[in-house]
Order: structure tokens, then sequence, then C-alpha cells
């Protein structure tokens, strides 16, 4: 792997950029591996760098039905945060967050996580009640959250309007500072360099059709559109498309797959400091590197496959972010797309060991995975190579939807991203 | 030096009506019919812009809404201000101040320009490889400085004063471009009698007719048949013409969404007039008609201001009367552009034809150009000038590829075309699939999923007869006809071009900066080094490039993309396929798709039908979902705890008036309504009599409590079903969910009447006192009117269902009366009140109220993950009944286990510390972070009646644990408190039945 640097970039400029090598290479599958990743998403990509840094396993694949990050890798709004209220979640996003900060150096690859700030709005009083239940619980489990009053909110991020004659005034805010987002697309490049260059093979184009089990139930291999691969372990990372793939396999998910749209804005000047989250208003907002505002919001409400959502959900979006920024109104929408999330019960993630040996699965992010993906598939590769889960996300068993031990951050908060 | 190079004659300007406007504060003298590009283009201006990345100075490049450079802040007065308009679009208007963007401190002198010496290091990527040491440094330093100098205009900071609606519209046939594929089609379907609209996004109807100067259409000129076509189609009532008007978005069922500009143009427009209008049209047919983008061509420095695209040349001849240049140099590999260099020759300019084609592909065409110097065979190795083009340095190329002599050609103005492609955006947003022509090097529509067809150069069809022709057909079998229309057309169009990626040049091809995406700065270049690191794919190269994200989303460069991607990797363009196009195709402004949700109709305010008399008396409000409820009613110096407080004690002492309208209210009906019910519930209902209340918990699938109320029983077949204020109209959709899609065999209607009844509660001892004289039916008396009875009668004459329930702990009633009638019965309830002190009470008593005697509040004392158990009301579910909704999910094992969440109440060991909502509860304080944590307070107020605050909980465990202390978060550290059950004042519930009950815990 060529180092990226200061130096190497002056380098190449005199050399007029001729001596890069590919960031990964274009493998043909080879017959078996040790262990196969279905999905060359930020989760997938993920785990195949961990498994081969940390536990050793270099011969294994990532397979990708597409381009690698072409599914909600490539189109999230990349926020980034770690307040979430109950012990389970906060740790596993925190352990993300912890790896987040020093990931451009671990990967030698400017992921551009941005520490701009997360601030969520509160605007009635159960609002307030469930910031401060965050705020607090946070604060027990040494994460970052403080409480704001509007004048602070406002001070923080100053296009916010606290007048108290909007709809729904503001009443308060949890601002995460260590919260913030990060670049999707280099995050997914820099684990796949970083894998490769270990020697992990990323096959793109190459879409798993089956799965084989031997009698014992066993995973033995998969079929894909390039032909068929022998391996004992498969780590599914799916994300919209995990039913169908776990699917193959004859494993029912709890899941329900729906499309989250987004949209940005023309690029324009620097206009808006954080990120910005109003889930009463309902509505988010930051604003791109490029300049773009990145704005976004819920699912639809229908489950589907489609990648195009309806234009009312853009609408309801737009009167939220309208609303709390009158002075965006003469903005123009640029660009607008959707990804196929898949949401469980409780809308927390399932990381861990299924019911078929030699399967693991990793899915249920939601419209919130991106933050995770660090974290999460630092786990999930510790879960692969170690036919067990790691402490962290051992709580986020697929059993709990029969046990009833369910992580409900929805529940605790209706909070999306 | 104004309107330098406007032309003597011709153009459809209208010249008996000059105007004025400001370009950087400069005056720019302009027609009528003139857009902001054409009149810069007449007074001599060319440099309009600097580029995104490397601050280049950039002149106009097109003549429509593909333009990716000549993108200007446009000033209509205070509020009116908006960035990265395209000059290309914009309608001169009187008045208008427009100003060029992205440079300091002069669009001339720009200091962000060192970019563009920066450049071999600012390649395509560039920061994912730095910027990464010392890490602190990203946050602070270098993503600060990206920032800066990315970013195009100025955002809006004040708010739009203009207004934007929202049409909703159904037709026929829409027919979206109305050039002469357009315009045919909309002519043959509307001759059917169909209702047809037919829109375009520029001022005039027309499109490319509006230029076309020397054909004739069935031996008239070209504008005449363009007059006639419009006359005819204003003339029919069953066609909606629609000039002005984008259609961005193609989205599901035939769903096509369009912005119409209306105001923009108008320099004193009416204060009634919105500025765009938005039409969400459901058309049976859709007829796409949105013609061709040309494609420049890449050589060295192709982006000097002056260099623009050949037919852009032609158009601003033709149609506006403006010289681009007095010497113009068109490059061209193909037919169209002999065509502009003609027009151009004709309007007595200066014209030289380079063609990259070697002589003997030269067709036709040529003789279009007689007279004019034609170099052919030959390449452009790069151009000249700074701030405007001065030159462009060619050469020959003989057949096997070598470079001759070079000589430049000076010049003031260059077209270049490089071919076209046909505007497929719409097409394949109606996830048409697109298929690849080898002869046009174009993605044409190919099969179609939606109920739309593609017609003339959007389709691939670029001879004007074919085009009118194809037009017409399109038109006629979208109306379901099939009269077909031979057009006769003199003389015939000039098709046919030769694809070419990068001009031959004989530099280092590493080196040449060859622009294809002008606005975002991305090279031939860059391309080539993203295909070197191994981003194959089209998306991928478009997301390490940028090429194709600016506003202009790639219009004029992607198919030169794809056409490098296709030679470097040695694959034909079909295999590597083409991003996706998604909405929309032109930038649309955010208020335009909110249209009128702005303001007070944002999301409207629900009020309760006494919402009139609280505000004249004072009260203070609060929302509640979309209701504005009384919150207190503040008395002259009372700050809220005070008004509270005696609100309290008005109604444990006395008697206490609430308006609780905003509940949720359902009525159930239908012979099944019980066993509905019964099994919505997890309680009993098939016995509850007529006449009778019951309190239900509602669960959703999980078990867990959704939501509560009471719900009475009027008729054996009609029960009165209430809900949550905010839960409403969940409930509702929960009841129709399992209606119609688990048990449609039911006979069942569930009616929302939430509207229908206002709610006043009457609450305290004295409240029968008050009440009994009013009503005139109905037995009050304890014996004949228990606790959790309903009775229907009258008040004051009024037809109500009153029932005898209480929220607050206190003997009282709830009238429900049709919300008409709610004001006289209230106002006479207060009167006879009066000498009992009736006091009205807003939500925050109710809510001290009801946590004085432990009754929850689903949403803030459960979150979604507490069953019934949990809340210390397990007895509720039966174990008798076969199924409810939430019954297995019951029996999960963990839904039983000891250490789950309870609620309790928390009362501060010292007596005088309010806990917060929200506040978290540890065994602990010494522990380590992070701490064990056992729940979280939910429910806390100032208790009058208990002399202190009191608290509710959700605690692990928490009922083995009454009379245990456990810590509570405060801002500053913790407080202790004491476990206790969650009832504080009359724990025994004796006051409903008017016993008076004491505080157990104070
Ligand atoms: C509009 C939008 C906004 C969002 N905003 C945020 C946000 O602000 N913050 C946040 O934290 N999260 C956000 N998310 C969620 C986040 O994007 C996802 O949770 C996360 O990207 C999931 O990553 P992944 O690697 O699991 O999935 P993906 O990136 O979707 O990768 C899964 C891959 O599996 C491949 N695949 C599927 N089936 C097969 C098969 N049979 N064979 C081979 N390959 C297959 C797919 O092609 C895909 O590339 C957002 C999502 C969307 C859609």
């Amino acid at each position: 792997m060529r180092r990226f640097s200061l130096t190497s970039l002056l380098s190449e400029a005199m050399n007029a950029h001729q001596g890069w090598p590919r960031q990964w290479r274009k493998p043909d599958p080879k017959p078996a591996y040790d262990a196969v990743i279905i999905g060359g998403g930020s989760h997938g990509l993920g785990a195949a760098y961990y498994l081969a840094k940390q536990h050793g396993l270099t011969n294994i694949a990532v397979l990708e039905k597409g381009w690698i990050g072409g599914g909600n890798s490539g189109r999230n709004t990349t926020i980034i945060r770690s307040n979430y209220l109950y012990d389970e979640s906060a740790a596993l996003y925190e352990h993300a967050v912890k790896l987040w900060e020093g990931l451009s150096e671990e990967l030698n690859y400017n992921v551009m996580f941005s520490q701009r700030g997360v601030l969520m709005l509160a605007h009635n009083v159960h609002d307030v009640q469930s910031f401060k239940r965050h705020v607090y619980a946070n604060r027990l489990n040494g994460i970052d959250n403080e409480w704001l009053t509007p004048e602070e909110a406002k001070a923080f991020c100053p296009p916010l309007n606290i007048s108290p004659d909007i709809r729904y005034p503001v009443m308060g805010a949890a601002l995460q500072r260590r919260g913030g987002t990060a670049r999707h697309d280099a995050v997914v490049w820099g684990y796949a360099r970083g894998a490769d260059a270990m020697g992990v093979d990323i096959i793109e184009n190459c879409e798993v059709t089956a799965i084989h089990r031997g009698p014992d139930g066993a995973v033995t291999g998969v079929d894909t559109t390039r032909g068929s691969i022998k391996t004992k372990k498969i780590g599914v990372s799916a994300s919209g498309h995990t039913s169908m793939v776990m699917g193959l396999a004859g494993v029912r998910m709890p899941l329900e797959s729906f499309p989250l749209q987004a949209l940005v804005s023309e690029p324009v000047k620097p206009c808006f400091p954080c990120v910005l989250m109003s889930n009463a208003v309902h509505a988010y907002i930051s604003q791109s590197d490029k300049g773009e505002l990145v704005i976004g919001a819920g699912t639809d409400q229908y489950v589907s496959y489609s990648q195009q959502g309806g234009l009312h959900i853009t609408t309801h979006t737009l009167d939220a972010i309208c609303e709390l920024f009158p002075q965006f109104t003469r903005m123009k929408m640029m660009r607008s797309w959707g990804g196929i999330v898949d949401v469980t019960p409780d809308r927390s993630p399932i990381i861990g060991k299924t019911p078929v040996k030699g399967l693991y699965v990793n899915c249920g992010w939601g419209t919130g995975g991106f933050k995770a993906s660090p974290g999460s598939a630092n786990v999930f590769a510790h879960t692969i190579a170690r036919d067990e889960p790691h402490p962290i996300n051992a709580p986020f068993t697929l059993d709990r939807f029969r046990t009833g031990r369910l992580i409900d951050e929805a529940a605790a908060a209706a909070v999306a991203h | 030096m104004p309107q330098s190079h406007r032309l003597p004659r011709g153009g459809r300007i209208d010249r008996a009506r000059p105007l004025h406007f400001t370009f950087n504060g400069a005056a720019v003298e302009a027609y009528a019919g003139d857009t902001v590009a054409s009149a810069l283009l007449a007074n001599g201006v060319k440099l309009a812009g600097r580029s995104f990345k490397y601050h280049r100075p950039r002149g106009i490049l097109t003549h429509g809404a593909d333009e990716p450079n000549a993108l200007l802040s446009v000033d209509r007065g205070p509020g009116r201000v908006d960035p990265n308009n395209r000059a290309t679009m914009v309608e001169a208007t009187a008045g208008l101040k427009v100003a060029s963007q992205n440079h300091w401190p002069s669009l001339e002198h720009d200091v962000g320009a060192v970019n563009d010496w920066l450049s071999p290091v600012f390649v395509a990527g560039f920061y994912y490889k730095t910027f990464m040491w010392p890490r602190a440094f990203w946050d602070k330093f270098y993503e600060p400085a990206i920032r800066a100098a990315a970013g195009l205009g100025v955002a809006p900071d004040a708010a739009d004063p203009d207004r934007y609606v929202h049409r909703h519209a159904h037709c026929d046939v829409l027919v979206v471009g109305a050039g002469p594929a357009g315009l045919a089609a909309a002519r043959a379907a509307a001759q059917t009698g169909a209702r047809v609209i037919l829109a375009d996004e520029q001022a005039e109807l027309g499109g490319s007719l509006l230029h076309e100067t020397t054909a004739h259409i069935d031996g008239k000129p070209a504008a005449e048949w363009l007059a006639e076509s419009r006359a005819d189609l204003a003339a029919l009532a069953n066609v909606t013409l629609l000039p002005r008007t984008t259609a961005f978005g193609y989205y599901n069922h035939n769903h096509i969404v369009l912005t119409e500009r209306v105001t923009d143009h108008l320099a004193d427009p009416a204060p009634d007039l919105p500025r765009e209008r938005l039409w969400q049209v459901r058309a049976k047919e859709v007829v796409i008609a949105t013609g061709a983008h040309e494609r420049p061509l890449a050589f060295a420095d192709n982006d000097r201001p002056g260099i623009m695209l050949a037919e852009s040349v032609r158009v601003y001849v033709n149609r506006y009367g403006v010289a681009p240049g007095r010497r113009i140099v068109f490059v061209t590999s193909g037919a169209s552009a002999y065509r502009a260099a003609a027009d151009a020759k004709a309007a007595g300019l200066d014209v030289t034809l380079v063609d990259v084609r070697p002589d003997s592909a030269i067709g036709a065409e040529r003789a279009l150009i007689a007279g004019v110097r034609h170099l052919t065979g030959h390449t452009v190795l790069g151009s000249t000038g700074r701030k405007s083009v001065t030159g462009l340095i060619v050469a020959p190329v003989t057949a096997d590829g070598i470079i001759g002599a070079r000589t430049t050609l000076p010049c003031d103005c260059a077209g270049l075309s490089g071919g076209w492609t046909p505007s497929v955006h719409l097409f394949s947003q109606s996830r048409g699939k697109l298929s690849f022509r080898t002869d046009l090097d174009a993605f044409v529509p190919g099969s179609s999923v939606q109920k739309e067809r593609s017609v003339g150069a959007c389709a691939g069809t670029f001879d004007l007869a074919a085009i009118l022709a194809e037009g017409w057909a399109g038109g006629a079998a979208a109306a379901r006809s099939e009269a077909a229309r031979d057009f006769a057309v003199t003389p015939a169009t000039p098709v046919g071009f030769k694809p070419v990626r990068v001009l031959r040049s004989d530099a280092d091809p590493a080196k040449v900066r060859a622009f294809l995406d002008f606005q975002n700065d991305v090279t031939a270049k860059d391309i080539r080094l993203a295909i070197r690191e191994g981003f194959e794919s089209v998306e991928h190269v478009k997301r390490y490039t940028t090429t194709g994200m600016a506003t202009d989303q790639g219009k004029t460069s992607n198919m030169a993309a794809l056409g490098i991607l296709s030679e470097a990797l040695d694959r034909p363009v079909p295999q590597i396929g083409t991003t996706t196009f998604r909405p929309p195709y032109t930038p649309v402004t955010f208020g335009a798709i909110i249209g009128a949700s702005r303001d007070a109709l944002f999301d409207p305010i629900r009020q309760a039908p006494l919402h009139d008399w609280a505000a004249e008396h004072g009260a203070v409000f609060e929302n509640v979902a979309l209701w504005r409820r009384a919150w207190y009613f503040p008395q002259a110096g009372e700050d809220m705890h005070a008004a509270v407080r005696r609100e309290c004690k008005a109604v444990r002492e006395g008697v206490g008036i609430f308006d609780a309208s905003t509940l949720g209210k359902i009525e159930v009906t239908g012979p099944d309504a019980a066993e509905f019910l019964n099994r919505i519930y997890p309680n009993a209902w098939l016995k509850l009599e007529p006449g009778k209340c019951r309190y239900g918990l509602m669960l959703k699938e999980d078990g867990f409590v959704f939501d509560d109320g009471v719900v009475a029983r009027i008729a054996p077949d009609c029960f009165h079903v209430t809900t949550t204020t905010g839960g409403a109209p969940r409930v509702l959709a929960h009841m129709e969910d399992y209606l119609q899609t688990e048990w449609p065999d039911l006979k069942v209607f569930a009616t929302s009447t939430t509207e229908e009844w206002a709610v006043i509660a009457l609450q305290g001892p004295r409240a029968r006192d008050v009440l009994a004289p009013l009503v005139d039916d109905i037995d009050l008396s304890p014996e004949a009117f228990p606790h959790m009875a309903i009775r229907t009668g009258h008040i004051m004459g009024i037809p109500t269902r009153l029932f005898r329930v209480s929220f607050t702990g206190e003997m009282g009633f709830e009238i429900n009366v049709q919300a008409d009638h709610a004001r006289a019965v209230w106002e006479a309830l207060v009167a006879r009140g009066a000498p009992f002190g009736i006091t009205p009470y807003g939500t925050e008593t109710m809510h001290v109220l009801r946590a004085e005697r432990g009754f929850i509040i689903v949403g803030q004392d459960t979150d979604g993950t507490v069953t019934p158990d949990d809340l210390g009301l397990g007895g509720m579910v039966s174990k008798a009944k076969p199924d409810f909704v939430g019954k297995r999910s019951l029996a999960r094992p963990d839904m039983t286990l000891p250490d789950r969440k309870q609620l309790v109440g928390l009362l501060t060991e010292d007596g005088r510390t309010l806990l917060e909502e929200g506040a978290q509860i540890v065994a602990d304080t010494r522990q380590p972070v992070p701490m064990t944590m056992l729940g979280h307070v939910t429910s806390s107020y100032d208790s009058a009646a208990c002399g202190r605050p009191v608290a509710m909980a959700l605690v692990a465990g928490g009922r083995a644990r009454i009379n245990d202390t456990l810590h509570v978060t405060t801002p500053t550290g913790f407080t202790a408190a004491r476990v206790v059950p969650p009832a504080f004042f009359d724990p025994e519930g004796k006051r409903v039945n008017g016993i008076a009950g004491t505080n157990t815990h104070a």
C-alpha cells in the first residue's frame, strides 16, 4: 500500500500523479475462502478490515453485488453521535465514536471526521424530559452530552430561530460536542484499501444468489453471479436487503425495509456550523464541506425496496427545515435520493450469531447505522473470528425478540439517526 | 460600453422596450426578451464568474438550463436575494441586481485563483490523502479553510417575503417540452379533444424553433409555423400552456411535478401573485419532448470566457440578436455546428470553422458554409487569453495521428460542438431502461415502465422533419389516436457527428487540463487518475472526482466522463453504464416545494372549544401534539408555581373546572363492538354493562403500553372510547389496521368524535353542588350515579354524555356536550360555581393532581418499554381471554423478570428538592463511571396537598425496593430519595366517593 501523506502527494504532483496505485485490486473470486462477508458497505468492509488486522484472517472476501459503498453507506447523511440512552447502545456507539476519532490515521485515509457538534432541539415538555433523561444517562455512562438553554443553543448555532412566536418554540437543546459528520465514501474506500492491502479480496459486481448448508445445517458456501465459493463462515452485512440474503439460508428476520430519503441544496458559502436535529418538527440539517445543506428526516411510511421515495416525504422534511430556518426558503434542492433501510421492532441493530452455524449477521441499523460503522464492524469481526460475541454486541442478539429483552431506543426517544 | 455587441437586426427581443439592470453594480442595457446572459453578452461582458475549485475565470457556456459557469446571485429587493441562478435562465428584468460569485475581493482580481496555481496538487481526491496531521487540525484549521473556499454563492439570511403555492391537476396528456416535437405532440393530442398540458422551462414556447431562421415547415418559415401552432393551442379550451415551467420530477403512477416561475420576470409583480407555483400533475400519458444537450469538446484550457457551445452562439445571434464575439472560431466533430457557423456568418460576423473530422467524413453540411474559412482534420491544442479567450491553437492531424504545424486562430469567441446528448432525465426518473445507441454515442429511452413516450431529440431524433412527425405520432398515440402526419421541411437539418473524447494533443496527457465538468473543475486527467486508482464504476468516478455533481448535475459533462472511462477501461459505454438520474432535473426552490406550509399553516394549531374563554381569562398555553392547551391561569402577580398551587388547592378543597376536550374520542359501534374491544384491550369488555365505564390500557403487538383512557358503554352496540390527547390519531389508525387487515369479519365502525364532543371536567368535593342545578334529567346522587358510570341526558336542555370519572383523585364529572354548546355550559358552570370558589385550571395542575394520586400519563410515565405489570396494573390483564393484542408478547420470558423497571414513588430525603424529570437513579454514588443506572424519574411536581415535592419513577425491581434510599442525579450531583409506593395522596382512592382521604407519605 502506498502511504498517503503530504510528501507523497507533493512528490506525485511532480510526477503528474502517475505513480498512484489502485486503492484496491479487482480480483476474481477464488474457489474458497476462510470467510466471506456479504455486502460491501462500511460495515462489511470494516468487518473485513478488522478480521484481517485484529484476527489474522486474511484469506477472506467481501462480496458486493454492485459497487462498494453503493448501498446506504454511500447514501446517508453521515450524522455521527453516541448520546444514546441505554447502556448497551451507549457502549456500542461510543466504541464507534472512539474509533472514529482515530480512523483517518488508522486507515491512512482522510475520512474527514468533523466533530462539529450535534445539537438536538427540544420543542415541548416531553422533549425536555426525554433529553434530560439522555443527558443524565450519558453523564453516568461517561459520554458527553449537555443540556443547553435556548440562548445557549442559539449561541452555538447562530442561524437558529429561538423566537417564542414560532409554531414550536425551542425550549432547550441537547448538545454532543464530540458528534459530527464524516465523509461517507472515504470510509468505504479507506476500509477497502486497508483490507485489500492485507490480502482481503474485494469482489464487486458479485451478487450472492444462494447460501449452501451441509447436512449438519452449517454453511458450506455461496453461489454468486461470479461463480460458487466455498466457505465455512459467512458474515451478512447487507442492510436493506438483509432479509433477502438471510432468506437464502432459510432464516426469517424480524426486519422491515423502508425507503429513507435525503436531499442536498446547491452549495453555498459556510452558513451552518453544526449538525442540528429536531425530532418534534421533524428534520435534520448540516452543511457539507462542499457547501451543500444536507437535509433528511424519517422513513417513508410504507415498506418498499424502491429507492425512489415519494415527493410528499421530501416536502414534509423541507416544511420543517423552513419552519426552523425561514431564511432558507429561497435555497434550492439540487439532488434528492433514497436508500432502503432495515428496521427492527426495537430500532436497535442485530449483531451476532444466527440459528445457522457459521452464519453471522449485522443488520437492523435502520436510519442510523453509519455512525456505528467502525464500532460495529469491529465487534462483528470479533464475533465471526471467535464464534462468540464481543461483550459490546452480546446484548444485540437476534434472540432478544423472542425473549423480550429489547433495547428500545426509539421508544425511549423516538429520535432517528 | 452599452450594447456594444448587439446586432443591428434580428432576434425575438423587443427593441421597443429597453430596460436596465446591474451586474456587479454596473448598469447593463437590455431589451425585453433578453436573458441576463444574452444582455451581458450584448454589453460585451464575458467574465461571469469563478469556478468552484480553481477559481478560474469563466464565461457563459450555454444558453439554457445546462449552464455550469454563469451562476449569479440575484437581488430583487429586501429578503429577495438568492444565490446560484443560471444567467441563461434569468430573464432580464428592470431593476434587477445581479452579481457574480465565489471570488474575493472582486471578480476581476480573485485571491482564490492561487488554487489554480496549486492545481498540480489539488487533483481529484487529493483531500483524502492529506490534512490528517496533526489530528486536531482537521476540525480547527483544514476543514474551516476548505469550507470557506468551497460553496458558491451566499445563502440568504433574511426570511423570504414571497409566497409559493401548489396546484394539483389531472390531464389526459402532459407534454413536457415545447420545441417542435412537443408542439406537434400537443397539437396532435389536442385535436382529439384530450385534456392537454404543455409545459416548457423557457419564457417562450418554441424550443429550438425560437432560433430557427432558415428552415421552412410545410412551406412556411419556421417562425410562422411556430406562431400558428402557439395560436392554435392557445385557442383551445382543452389545452393548458405553461411557459416558464420546469418538469423536475417523475414519480410513481405518472405523477409529474413541475415548477412554474410566476413573478421572477416581472419588474413590478402584483402583490397577490405567488413567486412560484408547484404543479403536481397526474397524467394519463406523458409525452417527453425535452430535447438534447450539446457537448463541449475537451482540450487544454477549453474553459476560457468566450468559449461556449456552438449552438449557443447560434441562439445568441438568432434569438437575441447578440454577437457573442466578433471573430468566432467554431470547433466541431459534427454537422450541426455548420448551421451555427452559417447563421453567424449571415449576421456579419467573422467565422472560421475547425472540424476535427477528416475532410472525407464531411457530408452535405459543407455546403452551408460557403465562404467560411474551413479547416478539416484539425485538432485544438489549447487556447490563449485569460479573462477572455484571444485565440485557439490548432493543428492538422494526419490519418495516423501525427500532429502538424500549429497555428493560432485569433478570436474573441469560440463555439464548440462535440455532438448531442438526449435529455433522458425524466425518462430515467420514471425508471424506464435506457439503451445505448452507438451511432449516436448516446443513451436513449429503451423500455418504459410508466405510461410515457419520448419524442424528438430526447429520443435521439435530430432531423426536423422526423422530429415533427415523431412528435405528432407520439401526441396522437398518447391521446389514443392513430392520426399520423408528415411534415415537409426545407432545407434538411444537418445531422450526425463523430464521437470524440479528448481532442488529440502532443502534450503529456497527464498535464493537460481539459475541462469536462466546468463548475466542479473536473478535467479529463482527473478521470484518468480516478481510474488509475481503481475507481472503475461510473458512480465511483463521479464520487471520487465530483464530476456531474455540481448544480448542473453534469448535463454537459456526463457523457464525456463516461467516454473517457470507456476508452481507459477499453469497454464499450453500455457495459460501463450510466449514473442514475435523480430528481430534480434542475434545482428547485425549497419554497416551491413547501408551498403554503409556512407560519400558521406549517402545522395548523388545534384549539379546543374553550380556547377563547381561556385566552380571555389570561391563560398561558402550551403545545400538546397539535393542540394548544391552557397550561395555567395566572392571576395578577402570580408565577406558574403560585398559580398551580392555588389551582390545585381549589380542586382539592372546593371545585375546579378544566377543558379536557383535547382527549381523543372514538365511537366504536356495531354488533361486534364489544368483541372488538375485547381483542384490542387486555382487559375484559364483554360483560361491561351499558351505563358503566372502565379504564383501558391499550397494548401494541409487543405487549407494551401504547395508550390509555376510559371507555364507556353507551349501549350494547356502542362504546365511547377515550384516548390520550396525542394518541388519538395513532389509536384510530391502530384500530383500523386491525379491523381492516386482521379481523375484517368483525362488524364494527370506529369513528373519530374528538372534535364533536367538548369535555368539561368538573372536579372537587363541590362538583355535584355546582352541576346539579343545571342537569335536567339525570339523578346525580351517589347511589344512582356512582363513580365510573355514564349517563346520557340533558344539561341546560343540551344533550350530554355525562361521565362520573376522575383523573384528579377528587369526586368529579366530565361533561360531554356538542362542541358548539361548550362555552354556554362552561360559563353557566362558572357562574354557578362562584359561591364555591370554582377555579379554572390548566394542564399543569391536572398533572400535579394526577401525580399525587399516582395516575400515569402514557408517554411520560411510560415510554414504549413498559408493560401493565411494570405499572402495577398487571391485574388488568385478563388471564381468561383466548387472545388480545399483545398477549403473545407478554408471555416472553423477559417480560416477567423481577428486575424489570417498575413504577414507584420517590420522596427526596431532604423533603425540599424537586427532582428533574428525566433524572437518573443509582444505588451507589461512589461507583466509577460507567455507573449502573436503576431507572429514571418520570414525573415530578411540587405538591401543595402533600406539602412537599413528590415524584414517580421507573426503577429496576422497584417494588422490592420500597423504603430503600436511592440517589438521583441533579444538575450538580446527586440527591438522596426514598422509594415509596406510587401514590402520595389518598392512596385508597376514597375521595372519588366523597370520603375525605389522607396524604400517606408526607
Ligand atoms: C438517506 C439516508 C440517510 C441516512 N443518514 C444517516 C445518518 O445521518 N447517520 C447514520 O448513522 N446513519 C444514517 N443512515 C443509515 C446508514 O446509511 C446505514 O445504517 C449504514 O450505511 C449501513 O451500512 P451497511 O454497510 O450495513 O450497509 P450498506 O452500505 O447498505 O451495504 C450493504 C451492501 O450489501 C450489498 N448487498 C445486498 N444484497 C447483496 C447480495 N445478495 N450479494 C452481495 N451484496 C449484496 C448492497 O449492494 C450494499 O452495498 C442513513 C441512511 C439513508 C438511506
